[in-house]
This record gives structure tokens, C-alpha cells and sequence, in this order.
């Protein structure tokens, strides 16, 4: 994303919240009227003035082409872990006894990408995101159908952190 | 539901089949809820609702009230966004606060360190 010079970085901090913001309140009102596009911007605009209170830290974002590839993974693996994850509760209690807890080495260190990868592991049925030592940078997780560890550090090392790698750092 | 009537045949169907799938999935995520067997393992099962759950049931909204109005309709897709984006957040906490509990109680149900299945692997 390119950074946008002085004044306009002044007038609107945040110029992706901004423009999410905007287009949530056009979805909302449903128009694309430009009266409803005028008070979103003020909505949004003022949504993004509070913001700087919060002060976040930066966030830099790359590679759409990387993000892109990385929805369509999860919206793949969602599929995929709802069929696993029905039939393991349709089967009944025994194959439940497969959960289980593991632990990831994780080289990711971005907080915004660790907060995705959160967000992806514990929306997909049957992984569970609980713990995250920042200092080690290990996750403990819990997964529903722990048969082979390693098919699980694979999946979330190959098929997530290296995308997300290239997309916040 | 007094509109219902006005949508075409093929639209009443793939609306009809959307939703009741949604449903379904959702069902199938209750039920897992009742019949998984330990908490950690039964925080799964909401997530069937939340993610294709919703999904159908929003994909067949979205259809219906486009075919309905004759424009395109696709603010369900917020609601999409949010409950993707909230309910993960609901359950980590819920399932950091089990940990919590579990390992000041000392229970031999989970992990006492993160570190525990890294040694087991590395011997």
C-alpha cells in the first residue's frame, strides 16, 4: 500500500479503515446515493479520528495477490474441516478420543498476522487456537482428530504462516 | 412471508436447499456441542454454525431477496464478516479461561507447559 503524503495522512489516519468503514455503511443503507456516500464519509471519518486515540501500531500490507490465495485456501480448508468435523460428530463418541493438544513452532512474529492466524485456526472447525507465548513463539492448540501431528504443522506452517509471512512482513 | 409466492420455481428451490442445508450444518454443530466429550473438544462444534451454517443460510437470503427486488442484495455479507470474525474471539477466550482453570486445578487432561508436545516429539 502506498503511504499517502502529509495533509491527506492528516485529514483521514487510517485511509484502509476509512474506505472498510465507508463501504460498510453503503452496504448498510444499501444505495450508493451520494448522499449516503457523504454521511458515511463523515461517519467514517470520525470512526478514524477516535482511532488515532488507540494509536495501533502500523500495519503494512502486501501482496494482494498472496491475500487472495489465502482466502481462497481457507474458504477450501473450511469446507474441507465442516465435512471432517460432521462426520467425526455423526460417527459418534469414539473418534473423539483423537482430540487432543499440540504445540507450533511459529516464526511469524507480526501481531496482525498472528491475530489472522488466529482468527483462520479457530473459525475452521476442529482447530482450536489456546495459547500463544510471544516470547518462544509457540502455539498450543487444540485439535479434534490429533492422528498425525506432523499433517497439522505442516498444514499451518505451508499452507498459512508462509502466506501470511509474505503479506504482513 | 407474503412474498414468498413471487419467486420463480428455480429460485424457491436453490433458496429452499441454501437454507435448509445451512440449517443442517448448524444442527449437526448443536449436536456435536451434546455429544463431544470433553470441553475443549465440544468448543469445536459451534464452528460448524458459524462458518458453512451461516454461509447457506446467508447464501440463500441473498438470493432471494435479489430474485425478489430484481437487484442485486448483498449486505448479508456483513453479518458474514462478523460472525467470522467474532466468534473465534468468543471461543479462544473461552477455551483460555478452561486452561487456565484446568492447569491451577493441576489436571492431567491438559499440557501443564506449551512446551510439552515439542518435547515429546524431539525425544
Amino acid at each position: 500500500m502506498n503511504r499517502p503524503s502529509g495533509l491527506l495522512r492528516r485529514v483521514v489516519p487510517f485511509p484502509l479503515l476509512f474506505l472498510a468503514l465507508l463501504a460498510m455503511w453503503l452496504l448498510l443503507q444499501q444505495s450508493l446515493a451520494p448522499g449516503h456516500i457523504v454521511l458515511g464519509s463523515f461517519v467514517a471519518l470520525g470512526a478514524t479520528w477516535v482511532m488515532t486515540a488507540l494509536d495501533p501500531q502500523p500495519v503494512r500490507l502486501r501482496r494482494p495477490v498472496a491475500m487472495l490465495r489465502l482466502a481462497l485456501r481457507v474458504l477450501v480448508d473450511v469446507f474441507r474441516s465442516n465435512l471432517a468435523v460432521g462426520t467425526i460428530i455423526l460417527r459418534g463418541n469414539r473418534r473423539s478420543d483423537h482430540a487432543g493438544f499440540m504445540t507450533v513452532q511459529l516464526d511469524l512474529r507480526n501481531e496482525y498476522g498472528l491475530a489472522v492466524l488466529a482468527i483462520i485456526l479457530t473459525c475452521t472447525p476442529g482447530t482450536l487456537w489456546v495459547n500463544h507465548d510471544p516470547t518462544r513463539g509457540t502455539l498450543l492448540l487444540h485439535v479434534l482428530d490429533l492422528v498425525d501431528e506432523q499433517s497439522w504443522i505442516d498444514l499451518i506452517k505451508h499452507r498459512y504462516e508462509r502466506l501470511l509471512m509474505e503479506i504482513f512482513e | 412471508m407474503s412474498s414468498a409466492p413471487l419467486l420463480p420455481l428455480w429460485a424457491a428451490i436453490l433458496v429452499g436447499a441454501l437454507v435448509v442445508l445451512g440449517a443442517a450444518i448448524a444442527l449437526i454443530g448443536s449436536i456435536g456441542l451434546l455429544r463431544l466429550n470433553s470441553f475443549y473438544a465440544r468448543v469445536h462444534a459451534p464452528t460448524l454454525g458459524a462458518t458453512l451454517g451461516v454461509g447457506g443460510i446467508l447464501i440463500g437470503s441473498m438470493v432471494c431477496f435479489s430474485v425478489l427486488q430484481s437487484r442485486p442484495l448483498i449486505h448479508e455479507v456483513l453479518i458474514a464478516l462478523f460472525v467470522t470474525i467474532t466468534t473465534p474471539v468468543t471461543l479462544m477466550l473461552l477455551a483460555r479461561a478452561a486452561l487456565h482453570r484446568d492447569r491451577v486445578e493441576g489436571s492431567s487432561d491438559v499440557p501443564q507447559s506449551d512446551l510439552a508436545s515439542l518435547e515429546r516429539r524431539d525425544g
